[in-house]
């Protein structure tokens, strides 16, 4: 079972490597659009320092979300699915190995380039850090649940507007509680009560959000 | 082995079939045949279990494939009109995926052997991108022949190879018969097997 999780994680990262442009795509976006903030608004440090946490977290949540269609597309295209589906181990495994890759993938790479884009936008050093943990805990919540909606309409043809208003809202109480510890942070409080709540949403995102996806393909498939 | 119980498919309001019932033993051939639309394919999904029956079971062993997923999916393998290649996976590492979905530790020079059988000798290290339709074809026989499976479940294995890759397809079919498995396929394209062969006929309702 841990053999098939560990393959399958390969594969995907190994896949992803050998098709980097696709691989910069998220990370390119996340950093194009918190860079036009100051040109498009205004350069003054305070007004930056104002948005800055809501526009990291708002353009790191489209990134991701412009990303998840690569989570199953290619493999629901050249039928791979279907033998991830008519594997003996237990679908949650491998669906979680694919997520985790995804993850690996669009997520760390956003909260690796998140401080330089922190400081850009003018954002004191302690909350800088806050905004790591932040998207730390944040991006595989959202990979974990755009999973969720991936595997509903990896079936329709264009469906992504289909899957932004299945996943958005979801995404919505993440989006609230990241931004707003970062923010909490700026103001100097205490920031733990909101990464409380990310870690515990991560953990029970973690636990059902596989069983959750690995269910869904199935229903996608039997049609 | 396998047995199918009154199944019944409903496509878009079209009923396909209903009260479709036969076994399957061990070294038993069976094709299944029909005309294009006849739920042939869905006929075969259901018989992986990644379709779900609109009434009727598949069994296997004696118990449901649903409640026997684990078991039944070690000893069944499927390939369909996809041909589940990366193109950006060298052939080797392409059937090593497919394996690892199963679990299968299997070494490097067993897969070679395997695709040396399947003609792709020396194609190792080639990006699927780099193949033919046809030769992605022989890649899943390759994988079928690795699978330790004691059902195949071919839909169309026929599709894109060329004269000797029907007659290997035969010929891995009657191996496979020899040792004790057990195949369900459909075709389009003549399949000549030297042996006891049934066949299960959809479709005739429409005509």
């Amino acid at each position: 079972m841990l053999r098939a999780f560990y393959y399958l994680l390969i594969r995907d990262l190994r896949l992803a490597l050998r098709n980097r442009h696709e691989l910069a795509n998220p990370l390119i976006f996340f950093i194009l659009v918190v860079s036009l903030f100051p040109l498009a608004v205004t350069p003054t440090p305070e007004v930056l320092q104002a948005m800055a946490p809501g526009v990291i977290w708002v353009s790191a949540l489209l990134a991701v979300l412009l990303s998840l269609d690569r989570l199953f597309k290619q493999d629901y295209d050249d039928g791979s699915l279907d033998q991830l589906m008519l594997s003996p181990n237990p679908l949650m495994i491998l669906v979680f190995a694919k997520v985790t890759a995804h993850w690996l993938l669009t997520g760390l790479p956003l909260v690796i380039i998140a401080p330089l884009l922190g400081l850009f936008m003018a954002m004191p050093t302690d909350a800088v850090s806050v905004l790591i943990y932040s998207l730390l805990l944040g991006t595989p919540i959202l990979s974990l649940i755009g999973a969720i909606g991936v595997s509903l309409t990896v079936a329709v043809n264009r469906g992504g507007v289909l899957l932004s208003l299945i996943v958005l809202p979801l995404y919505i109480p993440i989006l609230i509680f990241g931004a707003n510890a970062v923010d909490v942070a700026m103001d100097g409080l205490s920031v733990k009560g909101q990464l409380f709540f990310l870690a515990a949403v991560l953990a029970l995102a973690i636990s059902l959000a596989p069983l959750a996806t690995s269910v869904a393909l199935r229903i996608t498939a039997s049609r | 082995m396998l047995d199918i119980q009154s199944l019944e498919c409903v496509r878009d309001d079209r009923l396909l079939f209903s009260d479709l019932s036969f076994s399957l033993a061990e070294a038993e051939v069976l094709q299944i045949e029909g005309p294009n639309g006849s739920g042939k394919t869905s006929l075969l999904r259901i018989i992986c279990g990644l379709r779900q029956a609109d009434a009727g079971k598949v069994m296997w062993c004696g118990e449901s494939i649903r409640a026997n997923r684990e078991d039944y999916y070690a000893n069944m393998v499927y390939i369909g009109h996809l041909p589940c290649i990366k193109g950006e996976l060298t052939v080797l590492e392409n059937v090593r995926a497919l394996l690892d979905t199963r679990s299968l530790a299997v070494n490097d020079s067993v897969i070679e052997a395997a695709l040396a059988k399947v003609g792709l000798a020396s194609y190792e290290d080639v990006p699927g991108k780099a193949l033919s339709s046809g030769q992605r074809r022989r890649i899943l026989l390759a994988f079928i022949e690795l699978a330790q499976a004691k059902l195949w479940v071919l839909d169309e294995p026929l599709t894109a190879l060329d004269i000797q890759g029907v007659a290997l397809m035969e010929s891995m079919i009657l191996e496979h018969r020899q040792a004790g498995g057990s195949v369900i396929f459909t075709t389009h394209h003549g399949m000549q097997l030297d042996c006891d062969m049934r066949s299960v006929k959809l479709g005739v309702r429409a005509s």
